[in-house]
């Protein structure tokens, strides 16, 4: 306990150097200039933004990330409610009331719930973040490789199957993802996978090449195809900015409950902030006096899902610093980040960079103040950034994609999968396939298999040790059945349909 | 490629869903064609042809699962597109693509690249883009260039600067 208090002043110390200050001002500025942007989510804005940290020192760059993170996701909620067009599915209960606020005038407010909102949620979910981190690295310290790739193993179905549309649609994607990361030098005995003789394929696919390019290319490519399909009608915003007393009565508490929704799920290796945040939503609409207004713009369903979605986001963080388990694509986006610079998450990098660690952590905490005093004056100029039209915004988005690209690798070959994983990720966006296992099977593939095979190594071959350690055999088993529920619940679904 | 009507029955054989299926299938066929060519070099334990076999497996299983769905029509509904505009981007990118290899320099590539997708979400008024396209790309190199130090590829318009 005493250790967390020191450990963050300590970060505390790193954080408020005038330079990192000025990195995580940076961050939150660019982050929500960016995350604005309709279309483009958190996890987006992170590779869009990548490249412009490369030659910064990883203190300040992983600084300004943690700007650019939570400044992404404040972006994203003012399109939602601004023009209803949620960046990514965790800003779709924010949407759906916050639009409504905006078209009876009542934007202003809207806006403040959610950005006071994501300030409580986030900052409560970092304090949980500081005490849970330590707490879990002292657990992680005695993870074998078995019991790390049992862990992946875990991740991986629950990112991909259990909580989408279709378990077999979400495994596509993750297969793909775990086939990307085969290409390359095997570590192990050097020798090239799957790169057929092309020199620039024995590094590996790069994460940001992938992401970019079924993100932003992707997206492009997925809105210009069905342009005829929508309209977006930008909201302005009347009236006053600030909540009246009414407001403030009405929000505190579905803030406080999003963020015990969204912490807690966040930060188990389930991955997504969706599920907190319709949680949050059905149980503001239960609870609240005013059934009425909802769907009609009622304040209660702006407050509790952005509390939810912030504080799931902080909790995402957990997994991902403790353990070098991403679970969302934000935070996959935040591991290539680190990975960068050479750094990899962990037990390891608590005990070796506490500096690194507790700065980042200490940074979040002045991300989100910084947001809150930033964001409502400037609501003017995001609003106008909002007002882009479409062709020159989407010209820019494909123009910065290809940009980090080129500043990274300046080659034919990469800027070939750049483009081709463009198309896959229109194709899938089309066919209904999730992208973020694809980002995170080609992050934790890799991984994971080196961890295997570690394992295997030390008992001598014998496939019983992954069952042998308690850790292992238990997260095995919880992979097993979260595998296998949605296909049972469907039968079970089948079966009763069959009967009535 | 069918369009999905949700208006059509919903058993009905998806041709796009089938294709996605062979290429699945195809996909793990290359990767056991690839594992062939591996040495497994481990004493105890699995070699590096291991875990693409082990991938492979999975997407011959998934290419049964998509194949299921798709010949009981399972597939979500789709939206009709329109192909001019996706066309007109690839064109866009296959251009970068060009101009960074023959040594065009990144200002005349991402140029290429804004216009064209400009010209995709409909706007016609492909001078007007283009200045605006030269001026934003040359100020980007500019900052990268002065700024941050990264050095973007350089072509005759850069070595003016």
């Amino acid at each position: 306990m005493m250790d967390t208090f020191a450990a963050l002043a300590h970060g505390m110390a790193v954080a408020v150097q005038p330079m990192n200050l000025l990195y995580a001002l940076i961050g939150v500025f660019l982050g929500t200039a960016v995350g604005v942007l309709p279309g483009i989510g958190p996890a987006l804005t992170v590779a869009l933004l990548l490249p412009v940290t490369y030659k910064l020192d990883p203190g300040g760059s992983l600084i300004m990330f943690a700007g650019i993170y939570y400044g992404g996701m404040y972006g994203g909620s003012t399109t939602a409610i601004l023009i209803n067009t949620p960046g990514e599915s965790a800003s779709m209960a924010t949407a759906l009331e916050g639009n409504k606020m905006a078209k009876a005038g009542r934007g202003g407010p809207a806006l403040a719930t959610s950005a006071i909102g994501s300030f409580v949620a986030g900052t409560i979910a970092t304090i949980g973040l500081a005490f849970l981190a330590p707490w879990l690295v002292d657990f992680a310290v005695r993870f074998g490789p078995e019991d790390y790739f049992a862990l992946m193993c875990v991740a991986f179905v629950t990112v991909s199957a259990t909580f989408g549309d279709s378990p077999v649609r979400g495994l596509t994607s993750l297969f793909v993802g775990l086939t990307l990361g085969l290409v390359g030098i095997d570590k192990l005995t050097g020798q090239a996978r799957l790169a057929f003789g092309v020199p620039e394929l024995l590094d590996g696919v790069e994460v940001t090449t992938l992401a970019v390019g079924l993100f932003a290319v992707g997206e492009a490519l997925y809105v210009a195809s069905r342009r005829h399909h929508t309209e977006e009608k930008l909201e302005p915003v009347r009236g006053s900015l600030w909540m009246t007393r009414e407001d403030w009565k009405r929000s505190w508490k579905p803030w406080l409950r999003g963020t015990m929704f969204g912490f807690p799920i966040g930060a188990l290796p389930a991955g997504g902030a969706e599920i907190p945040t319709f949680l949050s939503y059905s149980t503001e609409k239960r609870l609240t006096k005013y059934p009425e207004e909802f769907g009609k713009g009622a304040i209660e369903g702006v407050a509790g899902p952005e509390a939810a979605n912030n504080a799931s986001a902080a909790g995402t963080l957990v997994p991902l610093l403790t353990l070098g388990l991403p679970t969302s694509a934000t935070a996959a986006m935040m591991l290539a980040g680190f990975q960068q610079y050479g750094l990899n998450p962990g037990p390891l990098l608590f005990a070796e960079r506490p500096d690194l660690v507790w700065g980042l952590i200490a940074s979040l905490f002045i991300a989100n103040m910084m947001l809150l005093v930033l964001n409502l004056p400037l609501v003017g100029l995001w609003v106008r950034l909002l007002a882009i039209p479409q062709p020159w915004l989407y010209a820019g988005i494909l123009v910065f994609a290809t940009m980090g690209t080129i500043a990274a690798k300046p080659s034919v070959v990469e800027l070939s999968m750049l483009a081709g994983f463009g198309v896959l990720g229109f194709l899938m966006r089309r066919f209904d396939f999730p992208i973020a296992p694809v980002v995170v099977g080609l992050i934790l593939g890799p991984i994971a298999e080196s961890q295997l095979r570690r394992a295997l190594a030390i008992s001598l071959g014998d496939p019983m040790t992954l069952l042998q350690s308690p850790i292992s055999a238990t997260l095995l088993g919880i992979a097993l059945i979260a595998l296998l529920a949605p296909f049972v619940l469907k039968g079970l679904g089948r079966f009763k349909a069959n009967e009535d | 490629m069918t369009s999905g009507d949700s208006a059509q029955p919903p058993r009905r054989v998806d041709r796009a869903g089938i294709v996605i299926a062979a290429l699945l299938a195809a996909l793990a066929a290359v990767l056991v064609w690839d594992a062939r060519g591996l040495q497994s070099a481990a004493m105890y334990g699995m070699g590096p042809e291991a875990m693409p076999v082990v991938v492979a497996s999975g997407l011959a299983l998934l290419a049964v699962g998509n194949f299921i769905d798709a010949l009981r029509g399972n597939l979500p509904p789709r939206e009709s597109t329109g192909p001019v505009p996706v066309f007109l981007i690839l064109v866009g990118l296959a251009l970068l693509i060009a101009i960074i290899g023959f040594g065009g320099g990144f200002i005349l590539a991402t140029s290429a690249l804004f216009v064209t997708t400009s010209a995709a979400f409909g706007r016609r008024a492909v001078l007007v883009d283009s200045a605006i396209a030269l001026v934003m790309s040359t100020l980007i190199y500019l900052a990268f260039d002065r700024l941050l130090t990264l050095s973007l590829p350089a072509g005759p318009l850069e070595r003016l600067l």
